[in-house]
């Protein structure tokens, strides 16, 4: 069973004035099967946390480690952290001019699985798992990002999800941006996926709204650059009466 | 993490130049632009057209025309010091559909220096200096189904060349001259395109790494006839080509595309040049362009003029530079000049944008590899251009040679 373990994670951005630690600390462990709610005000690092277990080159992690399934997750480059099952599905995925969606896919799917899918079955996949997100078939010739709406780069991001079927999915605010209606087609897509049991979900999120959709087995806290409070889900029903100024105004703002 | 730290940093993409002359960022319509331009446009160049390179004193690289050449770089192609040394050979081989010739000619030929004037004294010199010249002729009302193909390969040394590609009225021929090898070949290809011709004029530059070529390419176009050159850059230590159109009659149609990939160190220059003196004459420029590596360097420059008499223009001149690392440098000038506002529509575009480092994250974040995502992105930029060829059989083949180029050079 595949297992994400990240212990005592430091990262830090370059600033104007040197580097700046966003990450303080960081201890958590997801399992295969099981889907983690990231809850935090905004600043608090929690996206922080998202780009750098993908390996993004802004962000310098000065101590601490992830491990997959015993894997040193840190030394790996971007894509072999994609190729070993980590996926990152972001925020604000970017545009890239002149790729089409359809060839992008089949790129990343050729190198995500070791070996190009067979194309007649490919094509039925990636045509089931675009009508399950109610995407016209159309967009698969567009090019990746460009011109999408909000709504359409979250679908593009879940249909990756589904198509790449990772380890871990860490979905980062997947649910920004979203009407109610995408927000629950995009949920459905999670869902689907989850059902599986065969990935464990990192979900990073401000709002509880998506945790209408998606029942996860552990809430976590985020503020100040980690984890403060853990829970059930129960925790998420608190920090929509409360909200998270008890976070900000307590530990967190050190 | 290397391959992402590469590539992470200055988020400068090198010198980038746009330059106007007289006229805004974007003219369109009858009675915008009235721009009153006094000089002609090969103004801005010292020296008078010639076919003799005597005319031309040797430049010196503070001209406006040679001003981006490493002149060092030329092989003595512009100081008499190539022309004064032994030539060199070509293997060259044809593919003629029925009913076109190719004929060797004699410096007298009537048929030569028809189509255009050596602009500067590298073309002069390839005039003043070839011995024999190419006619290839695609006879009147012949609609060619399979293109006419030059394969030159150049064996080292110095040659000068002159073509002539001949279309007659009312044919229709798809034409491509492809190089490679090694050598310092300066040359001068005339495209004369018949009244109601269409000819599709292809020219590759594959050359090996070290190969100096610079050519002047001037077409003329007849009327109700339509002109489309296709130029791709690969190969060579500096590649310096002049695609000039002039118009024989009205209704006049030219489409200019071009690519072009410089790698670390090398030259590649493209001079465009249409003189829009007839009315009711359209031009489409495209040129993209892709640089990597240490001193990359692309120049391109887009001269359109628009004469008093040229009523009912519409032209339209677009590059793009994509730059895929630090270290390559980028110079697109694109000038527009205009003598009548009594035209359809007249307008330029130049744009360099970087492969930035988010483009690189994203891609590498699904799997695809720094190299292969490199790959994927120029392709896609390239493919947006073929697409706009319309000659099937000319993208496929050039698509073959652009993944050939990436799989080498990426």
């Amino acid at each position: 069973m595949a297992t994400l373990e990240i212990r005592d994670l430091h990262v830090s951005v370059e600033a104007e004035n040197g580097p700046r630690e966003i990450l303080k600390g960081v201890d958590l462990t997801v399992k295969q099967g099981e889907t983690h709610a990231i809850m935090g005000p905004n600043g608090s690092g929690k996206s922080t946390l998202a780009y750098s277990l993908a390996g993004h080159p802004k962000y310098t992690v000065t101590g601490g480690t992830v491990l997959l399934d015993g894997e040193d997750v840190l030394e790996m480059s971007v894509d072999e952290r994609a190729k070993a099952g980590v996926f990152l599905a972001m925020q604000y995925p970017v545009e890239v001019p002149g790729v089409s969606v359809s060839n992008f896919l089949r790129t990343a799917a050729t190198a995500v699985r070791g070996e190009a899918p067979k194309l007649r079955l490919w094509v039925k996949e990636v045509k089931e798992a675009m009508a399950a997100l109610q995407m016209d078939p159309a967009f698969a010739e567009r090019n990746v990002n460009e011109g999408f709406s909000g709504g359409e780069k979250k679908r593009h991001e879940i249909l990756q999800l589904e198509l790449l079927k990772p380890k871990i999915a860490i979905l980062d605010e997947t649910d920004s941006g979203l009407d109610v209606d995408a927000l629950r087609i995009v949920s459905e897509g999670i869902n689907r996926v989850r059902s599986t049991g065969e990935v464990g979900t990192l979900l990073v999120t401000h709002y509880t709204r998506i945790l209408r959709y998606i029942k996860p087995d552990h809430v976590h806290v985020f503020a100040g650059g980690r984890i403060v409070e853990s829970g059930g889900a129960e925790l998420a029903d608190k920090l929509e009466e409360e909200g998270y100024e008890s976070y900000v105004k307590g530990g967190a703002s050190e | 993490m290397a391959d992402v730290q590469n590539t992470s940093g200055s988020t400068t993409a090198g010198s980038i130049e746009v330059g106007t002359a007289g006229a805004g960022a974007q003219l369109a319509g009858p009675g915008t632009g009235r721009t009153t331009v006094k000089q002609p446009i090969d103004a801005r160049v010292a020296v008078k057209p010639s076919f003799d390179v005597n005319d031309f004193p040797v430049p010196t690289g503070r001209e406006e025309d040679w001003r981006f050449t490493p002149l060092h770089r030329l092989g003595g192609l512009h100081d008499g010091t190539a022309a004064a040394g032994p030539r060199g050979e070509d293997k060259v081989e044809f593919t003629l559909p029925d009913g076109v010739t190719a004929e060797t000619v004699g410096r007298d030929d009537a048929r030569l220096g028809k189509a255009g004037t050596p602009v500067d004294r590298v073309a002069a010199q390839a005039f003043s200096a070839f011995d024999q010249a190419l006619v290839v002729t695609v006879p009147k009302d012949a609609v060619l189904t399979e293109p006419v193909k030059i394969d030159v390969r150049g064996e080292g040394g110095v040659r000068f060349a002159h073509v002539v590609i001949d279309v007659k009225p009312f044919a229709e021929a798809v034409v491509v001259l492809n190089h490679e090898g090694a050598g310092t070949r300066a040359a001068n290809v005339e495209l004369l395109v018949g009244d109601g011709a269409k000819l599709t004029f292809v020219s590759v530059q594959d050359w090996d790494r070290d190969a100096v070529h610079v050519a002047q390419h001037n077409a003329l176009v007849g009327r109700d006839a339509s002109y489309k050159s296709v130029v791709v850059t690969f190969g060579g230590d500096l590649v310096r080509l002049h695609p000039r159109v002039n118009y024989a009659g009205p209704g006049g149609e030219a489409e200019l595309f071009g690519l072009y990939f410089a790698d670390a160190g090398q030259h590649l220059e493209h001079r465009l040049v249409i003189d829009h003196d007839t009315p009711h004459c359209r031009s489409n420029v495209a040129y993209k362009g892709a640089l990597q590596g240490q001193d990359a360097h692309a120049v391109w420059v887009g001269d359109v003029l628009i004469r008093a008499a040229a009523l009912g223009t519409d032209t339209y001149e677009l590059n793009r530079n994509l730059v895929l690392t630090d270290g390559a440098r980028v110079d697109s000038i694109p000038n527009l000049e205009i003598e009548t506002g009594e035209i359809v529509g007249a307008g330029h575009a130049s744009a360099t944008g970087r492969f930035d480092d988010e483009q690189l994250f994203y891609l590498m974040a699904r799997g695809i590899p720094a190299d292969e995502a490199r790959r994927l992105v120029v392709r896609g930029f390239f493919a947006e251009l073929l697409q706009q060829i319309g000659v099937a059989e000319v993208q496929e083949q050039l698509m073959v040679k652009i993944d050939a180029e990436l799989e080498a050079a990426v």
